[in-house]
Parts: structure tokens; C-alpha cells; sequence
């Protein structure tokens, strides 16, 4: 599994990556009451904001991590946004993406340093 | 930066796990353990206390009651005056032209006027009032109690096992009560929407008075995050968001707090700041009105989300001033101020969302039923 700066998870399951938040980010932003994903069928690029997370406190993006195409999303955060803080790291996550070039993952922390990285 | 500030509970929120932020100049508990979620549904369901020791508490004095209150009448468009002893109203300090400079609560305590104002406004609201009152009426600042709410269905309860004299107290009674062998002055009233009390308690007993009721299985300790879903869910406005120096009391839909007797015709009429202004505003109506917004999506619409008439966008109409999700309505609740040709209830109005307009519709406030023991 690899980690982002943004708080963002990536798992690789087959040929796609699974995408979501951190356990981390999940406490920072308390209460989820609001998600929005993209398209399955969309065609992302590496930072762009792609979906929309509210909580009790604000609003956040979550950006694509990486270049590639949306196959799957998580559509049970969508009804019940309150599951992502229930399981951030398992059943909640948010897309799977196809991506067009897996080695940008290498670009990520693993979780050591993500560990490190929050502190 | 000023150093923050620290209420005498600040150990206690600290030993409960608060996450503390800065509020007003002081650090105070934004949640605790439970979240905010969580934190305003049991209030709602049973009963919360929050530390709001940051407020101001103001204690006017003067030769006798009716003094005191014809000198307050000065700054306030309230009936102060016709207020009996021991009952409590809402106010609002108005300016010279007509908007509203920070809104309180104050209460009649048979020799003296007892004034809570908000935190970030106290310093301001001092002023105005020793320059106004003083020396007639001496304005004496309050700076060795704390201030504590306890609310939701479950307070009468839980306040009553310490004194059972606080059960008899109806809405916006106040009384001085000893709670935990303390003196402490208590209202029934409070920020939430639901019945319950805030008590002023000497500084070094408030702590042993907190800890006793948080001891109680109904009571929880809440912090600011629930308090401003309870509140907007309430339907009552935040200073400094939903009314301030620039919103008239008519245009905020605070003309109910303009007792009859200050208005045109009434015995004391006018003699607050901005009186023309607002007078004239409550005969010819104002030109936009604070209206509760029910978003018909799920996506909360939060302060500064502006208001179109039309989805295909065209001239702004309004704008939300207070915004965000409401646990108890399960779903985005807001209001905010538009035209008043788009006020009517049940008119279908769009707020714009990261680029997207978005249904919401004029909705009557409060979004949940009021709770009061009147």
C-alpha cells in the first residue's frame, strides 16, 4: 500500500488501484456527511480533483493520484457518508482507477513514512 | 497574536480530550471525544454542557431598577423597562444607522441589569455601554465567573439532582441558585433550540460544578463545533455571520425582540440608535430578509455560497451567511439573506456549489422544533 501527502491510500488489486483516505484524514475531518465521486468512464489525470468529500466542519478534494481511467466507485459513501469514518482504510474507499502508467505510484510514501510524515 | 486566552475550565476540557481551538481570542474546545455528530444528537436526545465562559458578563447598576433600564432603553430597542424581575430577554445594541452591533441577553435582577454579551464583541460592548450609561449607571464587567450551558430535554433532570428549585423555572426565568455550594445565577435559556439553563459560577467553582453534572449518565460535554449545528438548526443567528453591523433588525427577522411599547405609537417610541432608520424600515418592509434554506441535494451550502433566482445563474439574490449539515434534519441545512420578492417560503432558489447551481428552497426556521418550558 502506498500513501499520499494528500491522505490519500493506493492499493494495487489486479490491474487496477484502489483509492481512499487515510485513517488520519478520516480523524482531521471528523464527521463525513457528504461525498462526491466521478464517472466511472472518466478519464483523470495525476492532481486533478476529482471527487468532493464534506464533513460537519468543511469541505475538501481529493485529487487523483494518478493518471488513468475510473472503473469503479464506491457508491455505498455516497448514500452513507458516514462510513468513511467508520472504515476509511477497508470498505470505504472511494474509486478504482485504471491506471495508464503504474509507475507513478512509485512516487509515493509507504508506511513508514507516511507514518512519519503525520507525525 | 495576543496570547489566547484560557477559561476557568480549560484543565477540564483538556482531561476530557477536547480539541482545543482558537475562539474569539480564547481556546476553547471545538469537540471532544464524541465528535461533533454525535455531540449535537445527544443533546438533542438528553442533555449537553458547554463551557461559554467567553462571553461577556455585565452587571449594570444605578440608583433603582426603572434608572438603570430607561438608561439601557438608550442603546437597545427593547422593552427593558416592562420587564419584570427575575425574567430575561433578548436584546440587540443597534447603530446610529440602524444595524446591529452585537446581540445579548439581559435580565432584570430587581437591583441591577444583568447583560451577557458575545465574546468577540465584549470589549466594543463595554465601551458603548460606559459611555453611554456612566455615571449614572455604573457598568461593572464580570471577569471572576465562569458561564455554562446545559442543555436538551434531559437538563431539568440532571440540573434538578443538584436543586430541585431549578425545575420550577419556566423559559427565560433567571434566579440565583446554589448549585454544588455554589451561588450561581441561573436562566432557563440557552443557544440550542432545546429546554435547558446557563449558569454564571464563580470561577473556582466551576470546574467541581461541570465535573458533578458531567458525572450524570444524561450529560455529555459539547463543544463549539455542536454548537453551531444546534444553533443554525435552531434557526438563530450567529453574530458576526448572520447579523452585524450592516443588517437592520427588520432585514434579519428580529422585529419580534422590538417590543410595541419602542415601536411607532408605543409610549417610549424610538430613542435608540438608528430608530428612524429601523422605524421607518418596520412600516415599509426592508429591501432583503434573512431566510432559512433547505439545499434539496445533500451537498451542505456553507456561508458565502451565493443565491441565484434562476439555475441558469444571472444576477446574484442572495447569499448563505451560516451553513452546513444538521445532524437532527439529516441533511444540509442554511440560511441566509435574500431579496425580499424571493423570500416567500417554498420558493425554489439556487446556490451556487463549486461551479454547479443547486436547487434549495425558502424554508421556515426554526428546521427543528423548538423545545422550550414556557
Amino acid at each position: 500500500m502506498k500513501f499520499t501527502e494528500e491522505h490519500e491510500w493506493l492499493r494495487v488489486e489486479g490491474d487496477v488501484v484502489v483509492v481512499g483516505i487515510t485513517e488520519h484524514a478520516s480523524e482531521q475531518l471528523g464527521d463525513v456527511v457528504f461525498v462526491e465521486l466521478p464517472e466511472v468512464g472518466d478519464t483523470v489525470s495525476k492532481d486533478d480533483e476529482i471527487c468532493v468529500i464534506e464533513s460537519v466542519k468543511a469541505a475538501s478534494d481529493i485529487l487523483a493520484p494518478i493518471d488513468g481511467e475510473i472503473v469503479e466507485v464506491n457508491d455505498a459513501i455516497v448514500e452513507e457518508p458516514g462510513k468513511v469514518n467508520e472504515d476509511p482504510m477497508g470498505d470505504s474507499w472511494f474509486f478504482k482507477i485504471k491506471p495508464d502508467d503504474l509507475s507513478q505510484m512509485d512516487d509515493y510514501l509507504d508506511e513508514a513514512e507516511y507514518k512519519d510524515f503525520i507525525g | 497574536m495576543a496570547e489566547l486566552k484560557r477559561t476557568p475550565l480549560y484543565d477540564l476540557h483538556v482531561a476530557l480530550g477536547a480539541k482545543m481551538v482558537p475562539f474569539a481570542g480564547y481556546e476553547m474546545p471545538v469537540q471532544y471525544g464524541l465528535g461533533v455528530m454525535k455531540e449535537h444528537l445527544h443533546t438533542r436526545m438528553a442533555a449537553g454542557l458547554f463551557d461559554v465562559s467567553h462571553m461577556g458578563q455585565v452587571i449594570l447598576r444605578g440608583a433603582d431598577y426603572a434608572t438603570i433600564a430607561a438608561a439601557f432603553e438608550k442603546l437597545v430597542p427593547m422593552d427593558v423597562l416592562g420587564l419584570g424581575e427575575g425574567r430575561q430577554r433578548y436584546g440587540l445594541f443597534t447603530n446610529g444607522t440602524g444595524g446591529i452591533e452585537d446581540d445579548l441577553m439581559f435580565a432584570n435582577r430587581g437591583d441591577h441589569l444583568f447583560v451577557v454579551v458575545n465574546a468577540a464583541c465584549k470589549d466594543g460592548d463595554i465601551a458603548r455601554m460606559r459611555a453611554a450609561l456612566e455615571p449614572d449607571v455604573t457598568v461593572e464587567v464580570v471577569t471572576n465567573r465562569a458561564l455554562i450551558a446545559l442543555q436538551g430535554p434531559a437538563a431539568e433532570a440532571a440540573l434538578s439532582r443538584l436543586n430541585p428549585d431549578v425545575a420550577g423555572m419556566k423559559f427565560m426565568d433567571v434566579a440565583t441558585v446554589e448549585l454544588a455550594g455554589a451561588e450561581c445565577w441561573v436562566s432557563r435559556s440557552g443557544y440550542t433550540g432545546e429546554d435547558g439553563y446557563e449558569i454564571s459560577v464563580p470561577e473556582g467553582r466551576a470546574d467541581e460544578l461541570a465535573r458533578a453534572l458531567l458525572d450524570m449518565g444524561e450529560v455529555e460535554a459539547i463543544g463549539l463545533g455542536a454548537r453551531d449545528s444546534l444553533r443554525l438548526e435552531a434557526g438563530l443567528c450567529l453574530y458576526g455571520n448572520d447579523i452585524d453591523a450592516g443588517t437592520s433588525p427588520v432585514a434579519a427577522g428580529l422585529t419580534w425582540a422590538i417590543q410595541k411599547v419602542r415601536r411607532i405609537g408605543g409610549d417610549r417610541e424610538g430613542g435608540f440608535p438608528g430608530a428612524v432608520a429601523i422605524l421607518n424600515e418596520m412600516t415599509g418592509g426592508a429591501p432583503r430578509k434573512r431566510v432559512g434554506l433547505l439545499p434539496e441535494g445533500r451537498a451542505p451550502m456553507r456561508a458565502h455560497t451565493p443565491i441565484f433566482a434562476s439555475v441558469e445563474g444571472g444576477e446574484q439574490i442572495g447569499e448563505v451567511t451560516s451553513g452546513g449539515f444538521g445532524p437532527s434534519v439529516n441533511g444540509p441545512v442554511a440560511m441566509g439573506y435574500v431579496t425580499s420578492d424571493y423570500a416567500a417560503e417554498g420558493t425554489t432558489l439556487y446556490g451556487e456549489v463549486r461551479g454547479k447551481r443547486m436547487a434549495v428552497k425558502v424554508a421556515r426556521m426554526p428546521f427543528v422544533p423548538a423545545n422550550f418550558k414556557r
